[in-house]
């Protein structure tokens, strides 16, 4: 054996212990007591892959005939370039604003992905020779996932940014546009596996259709279904560097790939599981031009008991067991320190506080956990939906900042969009405080029959001002 | 396509087939309030596509294909070291919560 075969080899079996160790990183992931370590033996995993691979263009280049730069310029600027972005953008975001980083970094590798189909195929289209079937399905299917999800993600961070308007966007004749899209993409894809010949100008309509379905696909769909879309877009940069791996021949980023595509297709699921609604209704609800079922069925009218802060402080301050029903809006209004301050104060006068954590409350699914964990809310306190139900009926005060659609008693009924949506049963508690900026509608565009209940009192307030003019009122007692 | 082809195309199908059915047995079982960690984790994973990156830039010979490895490997390792570091910062605040108030937990879980 050369020496270059022998390197060859030990650099393959260095991307199997990388594999290995991204699979086992995954499964510490079970546990918050061994997540964080899960977490580090796949960074080590990766090191492992990334170093190895270094070598091996070290190996190639000296059997080549000696030491080359340009390579190396590239690989260390784009390192020191892509590298520095990442760690200052990771270590400056605020917990907040996470989901829309992960989304970004989510975009660059599905960018990256399509750029290497690309270069593989603009040198077989200098190269000018015939293209086998199956590379030039896999160069297809690269570049159309790896595009989608490349703008497809911007666009969602940009949503949750808030740079982008969070309301679904409705793209006038929306579907012919898709219809189009798709049909470019069938017909160019198709003329290239008939012919066997590269042929760039074909791959570039294919690519540019893929560029603009990504951001028609995701504009339309409303900032409450974002977390569904990103988690999906997070599953196709897997399926795309998969792509890539078959594109390269190369085994780690099959498998790599691969086991992203398959633990994004399940979180997805998962996450439209929990809202009741299928994956394909949310994606094509959008494009319908947004959710039918809103006007659909009418909640029972009924009036609606506003109450002031310190009313509420009173309540609270004098309550045994109080349970936070936190949700979306506490994290739009960015209100977790605020909620956590008021929670301190009441447990010093001897108040029992606990936290009901809906499976998608905030903008992911255990967001919500992140985020009061962050705010230092002792971790036993978040109380999974399950454990926390049968609580309800002895809670003397259930206090729901910014949480709508999964309080409605609605969703135990048959005929309502929420049917069967699994919920918290904030109506058994003995009093119910709801902070909310306005009568609005949640993401179901139905009435809440929590707002309407008698034991209801409606504290009109943004989460954070109102938990502000709490925290006030239960000192001043 | 050849038969030696045909055979490496197989080999290259039967990693793909066993890892997705490994993702789901590894995943299906993580709770879900680490769900948003696990996105992340997974979401830094696909960064392997580094690997790939390095390899093109090697090979790429006209200013076209250096430019596109340039961006490629600059987005890659965008995808790694953000994706990492992030996912360390949110699971850092899950493990301090954890053992600091460790009797508590054992409490409530006893009590349950």
């Amino acid at each position: 054996m050369t020496t270059l075969e022998i390197v060859e080899i030990l650099v393959r079996i260095a991307w199997l212990v990388g594999a290995v160790a991204f699979v086992i990183g995954l499964g510490r992931m079970n546990s918050p007591a061994t997540a964080r370590n899960g977490n580090l033996v796949s960074a080590g995993g990766m090191t492992i892959a990334v170093a190895a691979t270094a070598i091996l263009i070290l190996a190639r280049q000296s059997s080549d005939g000696g030491f080359s730069a340009v390579p190396w310029l590239i690989i260390v600027a784009g390192i020191a370039l892509g590298g520095g972005l990442g760690l200052y953008t990771a270590r400056a975001v605020k917990m907040t604003a996470m989901p829309q980083l992960v989304s970004l970094f989510n975009a660059v590798g599905g960018g990256a992905a399509a750029l290497i189909a690309i270069d593989d195929y603009i040198r077989l289209a200098n190269a000018g020779s015939h293209v086998r079937i199956d590379e030039h399905i896999f160069i297809v299917l690269d570049i159309i996932i790896g595009s989608i999800t490349f703008t497809g993600s911007i666009i969602a961070s940009g949503k949750l940014q808030g740079l982008i308007a969070g309301k679904p966007i409705i793209v006038p004749g929306g579907q012919l546009v898709t219809l189009a899209l798709a049909a470019v993409t069938v017909v160019g894809a198709l003329f290239l596996f008939a012919t066997g010949t590269p042929n760039l100008a074909t791959m570039v309509l294919i690519l540019a259709a893929a560029l603009i379905f990504g951001v028609t696909m995701t504009l339309p769909i409303g900032g409450a279904d974002m977390p569904v879309v990103i988690s999906l877009l997070n599953s196709f940069t897997g399926t795309a560097v998969a792509m890539a791996g078959f594109v390269i021949n190369n085994p780690v980023l099959i498998i790599a790939g691969a086991l992203v595509g398959a633990s994004g297709a399940i979180l997805t699921k998962l996450m439209a599981d929990a809202m009741n609604r299928s994956v394909l209704n949310i994606m094509i609800g959008g494009f319908g031009g947004g959710d039918d079922a809103a006007g659909a069925v009418e909640g029972p009218g009924g009036s609606v008991r506003s109450i002031g802060a310190d009313d509420v402080a009173i309540q609270l301050a004098y309550a045994q067991h109080v349970i936070v029903v936190p949700g979306y809006g506490l994290a739009v209004a960015q209100a977790q320190h605020a909620v956590r301050e008021l929670a301190e104060l009441l447990e010093e006068r001897g108040v029992d506080v606990k936290y009901a954590i809906h499976p998608v409350a905030g903008r992911m699914p255990g967001h919500m956990n992140v985020l009061l964990a962050e705010a230092n809310v002792p971790y036993p306190q978040l109380k999974e939906m399950d454990d926390i139900n049968p609580e309800f009926a002895r809670c003397d005060v259930a206090l729901v900042i910014g949480a709508n659609d999964v309080t409605n008693p609605a969703a135990r009924r048959p005929g309502s969009p929420v049917s069967g949506m699994p919920i918290l049963d904030v109506d058994q508690a003995k009093s119910i405080v709801v902070i909310k900026r306005s009568m609005g509608k949640g993401y179901a565009g139905i009435d809440n029959e929590l707002y309407t209940n008698e034991k209801t009192g409606m504290l009109f307030a943004d989460a954070k001002d109102g938990l502000a003019a709490l925290t006030a009122a239960v000192k001043a007692l | 396509m050849t038969a030696e082809e045909i055979n490496g195309l197989l080999t290259n199908l039967t990693v793909f087939t066993l890892a997705i059915l490994v993702g789901i047995a590894v995943i299906s079982k993580v709770p879900a309030t680490l769900h948003t960690p696990l996105m992340s984790g997974a979401n830094s994973i696909h960064g392997i596509v580094l690997v790939g990156a390095m390899l093109i830039a090697l090979a790429a010979t006209e200013p076209i294909s250096q430019l596109v490895s340039l961006i490629a490997v600059a987005f890659a390792t965008m995808n790694v070291v953000g994706g990492y570091v992030v996912t360390d910062r949110m699971l850092q605040m899950f493990r301090k919560k954890v053992v600091v108030t460790k009797p508590a937990a054992d409490d409530s879980e006893a009590a349950s």
